[in-house]
């Protein structure tokens, strides 16, 4: 049957904006169905780094995934700028894991060796640095501080800009954004395309991309998909605007492009976002200071706390249905740093009708409880 | 150039002694940072964070932070609320606080 909508995208975080902004640029007739403000978001909370030292240790091709990712950022950032006129200030000065004792320096020293023993991707460059080296491009680090490791593709950008200019060029390009559509059911009709049932009616499209973040586990098995997911809690602390002085973005710690000084990044297990959790702020503060002990003078201003998109393993999932093949499933932890793929890449294999055998390991195979309806991109391709 | 604003001849509390950016500066006891920079005949207009652009104090009461200033060595602090003493060493501040001060 002939659709309004060449692609219904479920979710308009940061995941659906940047594959419904990919999917627009390729002049697709694109549909965002997601619900209302109110509704908290990890691409509202999130630390905002384009990080790539450590990602992917266990799974080599999310390591190549992010170091490209990093690569795609220059243009993408230049593309959304062209469009929209806004800045989304991504830096790529490389950046550092900080280790305040010996022990910190061994364990970080065997995650770098342990991503060359897998693998590691083309011009990788993530090396130990030791604190005469540091103390060189970071002359304010504390006495704790006793090395790092490095990697020249981490960097950071303003992500709130970057969300907006997503949203902004989604409109541009004249993609339909609907907040306050909540979707409750996807029916894949019998001759192709899919039947969408939101708060607010029924929506066609050809395609569907479900990029609903933690909410991808209960639509996938609409469309024969599967996206196990297991969400943890993060906390940030943000303090008053400074002169610059961090010219680097370190893992728990960066200075944004208009001054604050943003501490990072709690893993918990608890999921309740309705407050901050102030043991975990002394934890992280106390690092923050260790690190640098000219903050301790400085004011916090605010502190919050996100619940993070994880899926099960930590990887990325992005896989396509075998019994309904127009169904795509998007999901991933970091989604700051995989905008770019998730515009430039992925956008394009959805349009054509299938991932490729690429993006294979990131099936939602790999999970011993996996239906039987999955099928991989590379045979529906 | 006459101040805009002045103390009122009637008021008869004691001077103290304060520096602004180190000249000298007559305040009277219980005047807060801010009233006495806008009764100092001063130049005290800091410059904003972001944008750079002069501000002054705005709400006298602890509000609006138009009102930040750095004080014994202490940036961003908001001279409103936190009375003269004498010898305090007030500094305009000149765009985003220092680490450090
Ligand atoms: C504290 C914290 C720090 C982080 N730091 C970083 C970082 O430094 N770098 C980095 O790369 N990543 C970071 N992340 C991760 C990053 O923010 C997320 O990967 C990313 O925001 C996920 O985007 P998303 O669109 O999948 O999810 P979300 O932002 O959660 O968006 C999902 C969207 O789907 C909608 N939705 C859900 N169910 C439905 C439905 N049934 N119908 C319609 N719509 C629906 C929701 O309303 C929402 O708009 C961080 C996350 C947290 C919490
Ligand atoms: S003048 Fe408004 S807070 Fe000080």
């Amino acid at each position: 049957m002939a659709q309004v909508h060449d692609v219904a995208v479920v979710g308009g975080g940061l995941l659906g904006a940047s594959i419904a902004w990919g999917l627009a640029r390729l002049g697709q007739k694109v549909v965002v169905l997601d619900e209302g403000d109110a509704v908290r978001r990890a691409s509202r909370a999130n630390f905002a780094l384009v990080w790539v030292q450590g990602k992917g240790a266990g799974m080599p091709p999310y390591a190549n995934w992010s170091v490209e990712a990093s690569r795609q950022w220059p243009g993408f950032a230049e593309a959304l700028e062209e469009q929209t006129g806004l800045d989304v200030h991504y830096q790529r000065p490389g950046g550092f894991h900080i280790c305040l004792n010996e022990d910190e320096l061994a364990a970080r020293q065997r995650v770098v060796e342990g991503m060359y023993a897998q693998g590691a991707p083309e011009g990788y460059g993530l090396e130990m640095t030791s604190r005469e080296d540091l103390e060189k491009a970071l002359p304010e680090i504390g006495p704790e501080v006793v090395g790092a490791s490095y990697s020249p593709h981490d960097g950071h950008v303003n992500s709130l800009r970057t969300f907006r200019a997503l949203h902004e060029g989604l409109r541009a390009f004249g993609a339909d954004y609907r907040p306050d559509h909540m979707v409750d059911a996807i029916e894949p009709q019998p001759g192709g395309g899919f039947v969408l049932h939101t708060e607010q009616g029924r929506v066609e499209a050809a395609k569907v991309v479900l990029a609903a973040g933690n909410g991808n586990e209960r639509l996938a098995p609409h469309v024969g998909l599967f996206a196990p997911m297991m969400p943890t809690r993060g906390q940030i602390i943000v303090t008053e605007r400074v002169r610059p002085f961090l010219h680097y973005p370190l893992g728990t710690l960066r200075q944004t492009d208009e001054g604050t000084v943003m501490i990072g990044d709690s893993k918990e297990d608890v999921l309740d976002d309705g407050e901050t959790r102030v043991p975990v702020s002394t934890v992280m503060a106390d690092r923050a200071r260790r690190t640098f002990p000219l903050l301790n003078r400085l004011n916090v201003v605010r502190t919050w706390s996100g619940i993070r998109v994880m899926t099960r393993d930590g990887f990325p999932v992005y896989d396509q249905s075998a019994s309904a093949p127009g169904a795509f499933v998007a999901c991933c932890h970091s989604g700051v740093t995989l905008a770019s793929m998730h515009a430039l890449d992925l956008a394009r294999r959805i349009r054509d009708g299938g991932l490729g055998g690429a993006l294979a390991p990131f099936s939602a195979r790999r999970f011993a409880d996996a239906p039987e309806t999955l099928l991989n991109s590379d045979a529906a391709a | 150039m006459t101040p805009m604003f002045s103390h009122i001849p009637a008021d008869q509390r004691p001077t103290l002694e304060i520096f602004v950016d180190g000249q000298s500066v007559r305040a009277r006891r219980g005047d807060t940072v801010s009233a006495a920079l806008l009764a100092s005949g001063l130049d005290v207009r800091r410059d904003s964070a972001v944008s750079g652009v002069p501000r002054l104090p705005y709400c006298m009461m602890g509000v609006c932070f138009e009102c930040l200033v750095t004080i014994d060595g202490v940036g961003n602090r908001q001279g409103c609320l936190i009375p003269v003493a004498p010898g305090m060493r007030v500094e305009i501040q000149r765009g985003k606080r220092e680490l450090g001060k």
